[in-house]
């Protein structure tokens, strides 16, 4: 029986891994996603024939309670909230593999055992207070602004010093119960403690780093338990988490330590003033202009999420498009709060994704560009980042709509973006501003077209 | 005969390598469904939280193991439907 167990693993991991690969392309990946379902109920079902399971009414309740609060969960969450929600799954997998880590440890496990033991503990007790913090700044249940404190360096680094030495010792004497207390203790307040500090705006790194620990500690709780499909897929999602991870920073410009530690953007503001006025336009004036535009791109921000303006962006570029003009979204790949954020939400809205043109690819047509409109997004098409090298995010990729003949901008008011960062874009000679929540805007852009 | 441990890292080694030569290929689009979807994949724990659930023992393990089998299955039934439901949503233009 054991063998079997063990072969139907190895099939597990293959459609994993197929599963996997089909997830990389839009046209294969909700087949993808469904291989991967199948991988994981043979993996479910293989554990389920265990000889060492003598009694299955507690593996029956913890699959029908999870099963309903995941499945009301997913059918119900709104597609702008998906970044919260991911985040909060995200933690109760690593909540699972720190439970499955502690409940591993029985008299007289080797070295090597208890130091996976205290490592899946470790990473699975980080991701499940991060996620929540992560999970809490998403819903704006708590303040998304990044929380620094004097001291807090030290604070984190006793933090550190305390699970280190707890882990040494908990290595050392097994039977003595406080360690692990100890242990278990400090890394639930230190994924607190590495959360807080980071802004909104960086979410996108956060959740795809958590996302990574999350595999991790399964990886971990894969060691602990002598179990090698828990380390395969755990360890291809550690995988996958740290690639996402790289490519945000890199859109970003900037390390991952600067990311997790510099507190960006809580409230320092530059000196630098920018020259040229701000010039307000009026929906009417607007629509005569993009009424004669033949090219058109259209690059969204968080502020579209906000003002859950998907749906009449769509209705907008419809418009456009009947009326002969050619109609494309630039997307930045940390425009939102989750990588890939933007996507979702016009796919939601029916945006066909071919039309979904990435960083690279429209920056070099924006100079035949009409009419840029800027939907809620700041420093993601903020000039400075190519022109002022006092700025703080110079030298971050942006969208180049100043390029663009001209630039709309929908936004409720000249408060700066997220890292306080002045936008000389506001200022130039061919930006108009189109005050107001952007869904109100569009809809009254729709209106005139109509 | 090669000892356990050598032979599971053994196994994470390549799985790593394979990850990133996978994941390397996923389009920006398609960022958030696979980041859910890696997310469900994660899930996998509820495998090692079962054979501690069921072993009878009324003993903390056993508690241990039946809640984490709850909290792991919110994983993997929340996290494939949701990936589920964002995929059918993406759609070619029509031509």
């Amino acid at each position: 029986m054991d063998t079997v167990i063990q072969f139907s693993y190895v099939i597990s991991a293959a459609l994993f891994i197929f599963g996997l690969k089909q997830l990389g392309s839009p046209a294969t990946a909700r087949r993808g996603n469904m291989i991967s379902a199948i991988a994981m109920l043979i993996a479910i079902v293989a554990a389920l024939l265990d000889q060492g399971i003598v009694e299955y009414q507690w593996i029956a309740i913890g699959f029908l309670v999870g099963a309903i609060i995941g499945g009301l969960a997913a059918r119900l969450v709104q597609m702008t909230s998906m970044p919260e929600m991911v985040a909060l799954f995200n933690g109760f997998g690593g909540m699972a593999s720190l439970l499955v880590g502690w409940a591993a440890l029985a008299p007289g496990s080797a070295t090597f055992t208890l130091v996976t033991i205290i490592i899946s503990i470790l990473i699975g007790g980080v991701t499940f207070t991060g996620s929540m913090i992560a999970y809490g700044k998403l819903s704006e249940r708590i303040g998304s602004g990044a929380v620094l404190f004097s001291g807090q360096q030290v604070v984190n680094s006793l933090i550190v010093l305390g699970i280190l030495g707890g882990a040494v010792m908990f290595c050392l004497q097994p039977e003595n119960i406080n360690w692990l207390y100890l242990v278990v203790a400090l890394s639930l307040v230190f994924g607190v403690m590495a959360v807080i500090p980071i802004g909104g705006a960086d979410m996108p790194v956060v959740i795809s780093l958590l996302n990574s620990y999350s595999g991790l500690a399964a990886c971990a709780a894969g060691f602990a338990v002598n179990n090698n499909i828990l380390i395969v897929a755990g360890a291809l999602v550690g995988a996958s988490g740290i690639i996402l991870t790289q490519i945000m920073c890199k859109a970003m410009n900037r390390s991952l330590a600067n990311v997790l530690f510099s507190g960006f953007g809580s409230g320092k503001t530059e000196t630098t003033a920018v020259e040229g006025e701000i010039k307000p336009i009026t929906a009417d004036d607007a629509y005569y202009i993009l009424e004669a535009a033949s090219n058109v791109a259209i690059i969204p921000g968080y502020g579209m999420a906000v003002a859950q303006a998907q749906h009449v962006v769509k209705e907008l570029a419809e418009l456009l498009e009947k009326n002969g003009a050619e109609v494309n979204f630039g997307i930045h790949p940390v425009a939102g709060r989750m990588p890939g954020h933007m996507n979702v939400l016009l796919a939601e809205a029916d945006v066909p994704y071919d039309q979904l043109l990435e960083m690279d690819d429209i920056n070099p047509r924006m100079e035949n560009v009409d009419v840029a409109i800027v939907i809620g997004a700041n420093d993601v098409v903020n000039p400075a980042a190519r022109e002022n090298e006092g700025s703080p995010i110079y030298g971050m990729p942006v969208i180049n709509v100043d390029k663009a003949r001209t630039v709309f901008v929908l936004k409720r008011s000249m408060a700066s973006g997220f890292a306080g960062i002045e936008n000389p874009l506001f200022y130039k000679d061919n930006t108009r501003m189109l005050f107001g929540d952007a869904k109100e805007s569009i809809s009254g852009l729709v209106r005139e077209f109509s | 005969m090669i000892p356990a441990e050598v032979f599971l890292t053994f196994i994470l080694m390549l799985t790593i390598f394979l990850g990133f030569e996978l994941i390397n290929k996923v389009p920006a689009t398609l960022h958030t469904p696979l980041m859910s979807g890696a997310n469900a994949i994660s899930g996998i724990t509820v495998v090692g939280a079962i054979g501690l659930a069921g072993t009878g023992q009324q003993d903390i393990s056993n508690w241990l193991g039946a809640v984490a089998v709850g909290l792991a299955t919110i994983n993997v039934v929340g996290g494939y439907m949701v990936t589920d439901r964002m995929l059918a949503m993406f759609k070619k233009k029509e031509s």
